[in-house]
């Protein structure tokens, strides 16, 4: 069903008085579940649910001449679709702008942050780098797959293992895992989106409230050392922000940073520890 | 001449399926949805519709019809597979909806359409067969009106052995007589063959061997379909 | 809107026996058993189409759906989503296989020709039934009581097939929620569901209707209910 405007009126009356329609408060987020094995085959998998959203995603490696630019470092290709598993309104097709722009601001979280530390992934500079390929896949859309597919690359990554790789004859021993995790940072970037909805602003839209906004803002922040840092933004949408407006999505980022993040951190690092 | 083929590479049985996984429900938005999986083998599918088919002219006056899509992860096997579809996606497309289609009252909703989405996970070798077992368990969940129920498996014929569904290294057998993977499909009242392929080498004689593994090893996996739509979720992969 | 759902509530709380079956499943054999709803006779045996809840009752054996689409028929009041506005009427999504058409001669005030718009437009919600099925689709009025645009409230969307349970026997059910959560509602029988009250009210009547609609199968469900109810009110 696609948005009734009563239900977009609604949506807008109650923001006014801080309320939604489940109850939430407007910068509350659903229950995330965060899981991983989806296949053995990847190098690092995993899934995340928030609320009845829920995505999957899988790290795969290969190796690959270096750009000429950045011959000692590694590259990075990130992916998302909306599968049509995930809703009646997504037909088959080539990839659709919703799906190009998540992935593109996914990636960048994750380039900007330093996350990964692309020099340990350069095998021999000049000639061969390992390629790191993310793939998303939105499997039920209610809402917030932004949201959703960062955090699932972060969790990929983080579950990631290397494969074996032959050195003699330079090829990648598809199937086979060594041990060792992906050189990566402890700037853990976490992406949130705030969105624009009348006058109002609210984080973690499920499906009648994302298509309810007119505008949104999502952020990349890391906290590698004591500040937290911005690492990529992007504005969607038409209408525009206001200055105090942008001023109360950076307030919130920062609250939902130390409440949501957290909450993810906690999460990840169990499944880190179970493996 | 003694077989080359003694042993299947994971221990089972000629006879036996690996261990099977099947639930349904699994897609909150989807009218029907289930996951079956052989062994390391793992599919999803979900059904929308019967709905509205959109351009007209793609309408068929007289019966609805069901689009099917097969799509691998690109993380579903060893080495990536490239996104969307190929040539290969394409044919099982067709051959899945074919497999499913005969036993739907397509007549009901003329110029409706029934969509079928298969996602393989993850990848040891029978993954149509694994996605026509989760659609055939996501339409019925669906409420599709339907004859009876489809279950699909591969069957092997390793050197001079035929086996039950084929698991990647046992496709790659090249010794003695060499590899044969069959495709089958198969409605569980009327014992219809409503999908089969082959690749590989079998004489005319022994054909009929593998029907019968494929009839045998269908009523199995029709067990583990009934229970799955009865609510249960089977994992028997856990120990 | 209750009228057409009592019969089979009724039957529910008398716990006829029903299983559930699989489609191709044999559901009973004899020579005496008669073929109904969603059933086929092959030799002796009665024969499942569809994934549901069998039952028999006296020599006749049918399957009553628990899941699939809303199918049209006449007479049904349906909320529908304004999809498209026409020269001549508004195509509404009433969920199901088909969009539906409410033509503008059904339409019982006047309404400008040059401005259909202006009753409804896109994303509108109205209440109508349905006074044609036809291939290819539904026709809907709006000339009866008690249909016409909904303003205000929220519309949410459920199993069609979960639409008796929530009314439940003459009503019982709807009525303990309309009135627990002081909430105004509509209950389609395509399974679209207004909900008008203050906001903790449609709220509290929308977990209520979910929670009938998950536990539908339960026993004692109106005492889940009442008790889902009663609780941090």
């Amino acid at each position: 069903m696609n948005l009734p405007n009563i239900n977009k009126k609604r949506i807008i009356s109650l923001l006014k008085d801080g309320k939604r329609l489940d109850g939430r408060k407007p910068f509350e987020y659903r229950d995330i579940e965060i899981e991983t094995g989806i296949s053995i085959n990847a190098e690092g998998t995993s899934r995340v649910r928030i609320g009845k959203t829920e995505v999957i995603v899988g790290v795969k490696m290969s190796t690959q001449e270096p750009y000429t630019d950045h011959e000692d470092e590694g590259t990075m290709v990130t992916s998302m679709e909306f599968s049509q598993v995930a809703g009646e309104r997504y037909e088959s097709g080539p990839p659709q702008m919703d799906s190009i722009e998540i992935a593109r601001v996914v990636d960048r979280g994750i380039r900007e942050s330093r996350f990964i530390d692309w020099k340990k992934l350069c095998i021999k500079a000049g000639e061969k780098v390992w390629s790191i390929m993310i793939d998303i896949y939105c499997i039920n859309d209610d809402g917030d797959v932004m949201d959703a597919s960062a955090i699932g690359a972060v969790v990929a990554l983080r579950l990631a293992r290397f494969p074996k790789y032959d050195k003699e004859n330079e090829a990648v021993l598809y199937g086979e895992f060594t041990d060792d995790p992906l050189p990566l940072t402890d700037h853990v970037p976490f992406t949130m989106t705030f969105h624009k909805i009348g006058e109002s602003l609210l984080a973690d839209p499920n499906r009648d409230e994302e298509d309810a906004a007119d505008s949104r803002i999502t952020l990349s922040v890391s906290s590698g050392k004591k500040e937290k840092m911005i690492n990529a933004m992007q504005k969607g949408g038409i209408i525009g922000i206001t200055i105090q407006e942008m001023e109360e999505i950076i307030t919130q980022a920062e609250k939902v940073y130390d409440k949501v993040f957290e909450e993810v951190e906690k999460k990840t690092k169990n499944l880190i520890k179970s493996k | 001449m003694t077989s080359t083929f003694t042993k299947r590479p994971d221990k089972r049985k000629f006879d036996e399926l690996r261990p099977i996984k099947a639930e349904t429900g699994i897609i909150p938005n989807a009218d029907g949805s289930a996951l079956f999986a052989f062994g390391e083998t793992v599919a999803i599918a979900a059904v929308y519709g019967p709905k509205p088919l959109h351009p007209a002219h793609m309408q068929d006056p007289e019966r609805g019809i069901i689009r099917c899509n097969y799509n691998m992860l690109p993380f579903s096997v060893t080495e990536r597979a490239k996104p969307g579809p190929n040539r290969r996606s394409k044919e099982i497309s067709m051959v899945a909806g074919n497999a499913l289609a005969s036993v739907v009252d397509l007549a009901r909703f003329p110029g409706t359409v029934i969509d079928v989405e298969i996602l393989i996970l993850q990848a040891n070798a029978s993954t149509r067969c694994a996605g026509i077992n989760a659609a055939a368990m996501a339409l019925a969940q669906a409420g599709v009106v339907m004859k009876e129920m489809v279950s699909s498996v591969s069957i092997g014929k390793m050197d001079d052995k035929i086996v039950t569904d084929v698991i990647k290294e046992e496709e790659d057998w090249e010794e003695g007589e060499g590899a044969t993977d069959i495709a089958f499909s198969m409605t569980s009242r009327t014992k219809q063959i409503t999908h089969l392929q082959l690749d590989g080498i079998i004489q005319t004689q022994r054909f009929m061997e593998a029907v019968e593994a494929a009839r045998v090893a269908c009523e199995k996996i029709h067990d583990y379909q009934i229970r799955a739509l009865k609510g249960e979720k089977i994992d028997e992969t856990k120990k | 809107m209750t009228t057409e759902n009592t019969e089979i509530i009724e039957e529910h709380e008398e716990k006829i026996e029903r299983k559930l079956v699989i489609p191709g499943e044999v559901i009973v054999t004899g020579d005496d058993y008669l073929p109904g709803d969603f059933t086929r006779k092959e030799g002796k045996e009665v024969v499942s189409n569809r994934f549901g809840l069998a039952e028999v009752s006296g020599r006749v054996v049918k399957i009553i759906p628990i899941s699939g689409v809303f199918e049209p028929r006449r007479g049904n009041t349906v909320i529908g989503r304004v999809e498209d506005v026409t020269f001549n009427g508004w195509l509404i999504d009433i969920g199901g296989p088909y969009s539906s058409f409410l033509p503008l001669a059904e339409c019982p005030r006047f309404i400008n020709r040059n401005d259909i718009g202006e009753f409804a437009t896109i994303g509108d919600v109205l209440s109508a039934k349905i006074w044609n099925v036809k291939k290819g689709g539904a026709d809907l009025t709006l000339k009866s009581r008690g249909l016409g645009k909904l303003e205000g409230g929220r519309l949410i969307r459920i199993n069609p097939h979960k639409v008796p349970r929530v009314i439940g026997k003459e009503g019982s059910m709807i009525n303990l929620i309309k009135d627990a959560t002081k909430t105004e509602i509509t209950v389609g029988q395509n399974g679209y569901i207004w909900l008008k009250g203050d906001s903790e009210g449609e709220e509290k009547a929308e977990n209520a209707i979910n929670l009938i609609v998950e536990e539908s199968t339960a026993s004692g469900l109106t005492e889940k209910v009442e008790k889902f109810l009663g609780g941090n009110k």
